[in-house]
């Protein structure tokens, strides 16, 4: 009785490989993020309305700092919220 | 001569031509001080994402302008004295951030449209 761990399968199982994450502002030629600009800020935050990390947004450093520079004025001006439930 | 960028959330109860007069006041006390106004932009009322100074909606009033260093200091003082004012913020332009303004006001394309699915 072939026990769970020793099943062999004839092919390999399929995982699913990661999208490969890109620097949007490198790809796209972006140099300046707008903070008033909420819709698109709204891409870099959680439902809780914090930031996410770059291993997330896959951003390079120098945009990350950029986007979490325009996040903290904006929120600064009631823009976005500090902390909320459901922001999406 | 730097590029700034004014935002003033003006308390709700502002009238339309009380609201005028206040952007006048400090449109030309930019100018009085060498500065040049780049362009005004009122947003009008708007909802604050929170309750500031026990008010949930405030309105809105970017400017953006040309002007010496110095000016902001004197600036500041104005906003701080004016009760109508709830917040304001100024920020220092670069380059980029100029030719954003600039491509954003004359509609051309200013490329977010394109990274936002991505």
């Amino acid at each position: 009785m072939a026990k769970a761990n020793e099943i062999k399968y004839l092919t390999a199982i399929k995982t699913e490989k990661p999208k490969k994450k890109f620097c949007r502002f490198k790809k796209y030629g972006i140099r300046y993020i707008d903070y008033k600009d909420a819709e698109f800020l709204k891409k870099f935050l959680n439902d809780q309305g914090k930031l996410l990390p770059r291993r997330l947004t896959g951003n390079s450093l120098k945009y990350q700092r950029k986007v979490s520079e325009a996040v903290k004025r904006a929120r600064q001006m009631a823009i976005l919220p500090y902390v909320t439930d459901l922001l999406k | 001569m730097q590029n700034y960028e004014l935002m003033v959330i003006f308390t709700p109860v502002l009238s339309e031509e009380e609201f005028k007069t206040s952007q006048k006041k400090y449109a030309d006390f930019i100018v009085a001080n060498s500065g040049e106004v780049v362009h005004s932009n009122p947003w009008g009322l708007k909802s604050l994402a929170y309750p500031v100074q026990k008010k949930t909606t405030g309105i809105y009033w970017v400017l953006e302008y040309k002007a010496q260093s110095d000016i902001n200091e004197k600036l500041k003082i104005q906003l701080l004295r004016d009760e109508q004012v709830l917040r304001h913020q100024v920020i220092k332009l670069d380059k980029y951030a100029v030719e954003y303004n600039l491509k954003k006001r004359s509609g051309v394309s200013t490329g977010v449209e394109k990274a936002v699915e991505g």
